[in-house]
């Protein structure tokens, strides 16, 4: 049995979605983007520095033909800003599946969810497929569904803090009442995080730091392509039932 | 000559240049960047026809890494 994960009309065989910044180089990153398995990347949309006219661009190492982009919001603290900055993606490439996320504070990076709804509508007027990067809210995350968010993609801890999954029973509720994707985005640390994520039953994850300064990147994006596979059986073959008593697994029958 | 802003800096174009022209002497290929306009986003298809004129105020953005 095939087991994809479609966002919008998008249809993916890997359920690990990995971000594009934070490497050593382009290289790396490409070497990584390729050990992960990983079929969907994110990028962001900033100014060419127009004085050095050969330096390297990142579609020069991950073809988005081949690759599919998927064009953030990251730094955006407004929806203005968000808007703008999507509307220009869209122009970059024709990418109508975005991205969204509007930040509300500086050190810790959470999600301005006011900003958020409020430019997830605008976008969905516009004709994007907006996947949202939100706090665990379910309260919230029901709202960007109910007004066309075609991913609810809630942190498990702040952006880059490696901090794993820190409120599991929201990421339940969202997973639950959820009938579009749930990718858990932001926070996760170490592999058995994404293990974990998917285990819960959200149906992808998107990881960047914890690949990205790993000693390793490389070796890492591995580990991660492993772990979201294994906790995505996990999930499927579902788990066995928790007793709060020894239950032996020899038989006693014909004990000497 | 018509002063710019490109990206933030201020510049000096020959009279008439289009934005392809400015897009060929910075040497990008217009598949990889889009452009915003004084606010507006000019369509690809608009980038020949398209001429600058004194202040007006140019973004050319392209994909990055990023998280």
């Amino acid at each position: 049995m095939k087991d994809i994960l479609k966002i919008a009309n998008k249809k993916l065989k890997s359920r690990l979605i990995v971000g594009t910044g934070k490497y050593k180089s382009f290289t790396e990153t490409a070497k990584a983007i390729k050990a992960s398995g990983a079929e969907m990347v994110t990028v962001a949309v900033r100014r060419v520095n127009i004085l050095d006219k050969k330096k390297p661009m990142l579609t020069d190492y991950l073809n988005p033909k081949i690759i599919t982009y998927l064009p953030n919001t990251a730094g955006c603290f407004n929806s203005e800003d968000a808007l703008r900055t999507l509307r220009l993606a869209r122009e970059m490439g024709g990418w109508k599946l975005v991205k969204l996320e509007v930040l509300g504070d500086k050190k810790n990076l959470y999600p301005n969810m006011i900003e958020t709804i409020k430019s997830t509508k605008i976008l969905v007027k516009e004709g994007f497929k907006v996947m949202v990067y939100c706090t665990d809210d379910p309260l919230l995350a029901k709202k960007l569904e109910d007004n066309g968010a075609s991913a609810i993609m809630p942190l498990a801890s702040p952006i880059g803090s490696g901090l794993g999954l820190q409120n599991k029973i929201n990421l339940s509720m969202i997973i639950k009442q959820s009938k579009v994707p749930v990718i858990v985005d932001a926070g996760i640390g170490t592999a058995s995080d994404a293990t974990i994520a998917m285990e819960l039953g959200c149906d992808g994850v998107l990881i960047n730091s914890a690949i990205a300064q790993a000693k390793d990147p490389i070796l890492m994006a591995q580990a991660f392509k492993d772990a979201v596979k294994s906790g995505r059986n996990s999930f499927l073959a579902g788990r066995m039932k928790k007793n709060f008593i020894g239950s032996a697994s020899s038989p006693l029958k014909g004990l000497i | 000559m018509a002063k710019i802003q490109l990206n933030g800096k201020k510049i000096n174009i020959k009279r008439n240049y289009s934005i392809l022209d400015l897009l060929k002497k910075y040497n990008l290929d217009n598949k990889k960047i889009a452009i915003e306009l004084n606010g507006a986003i000019i369509p690809k298809i608009n980038y020949k026809r398209k001429h600058l004129k004194n202040n007006d105020k140019l973004e050319i953005v392209y994909f990055i890494g990023g998280g």
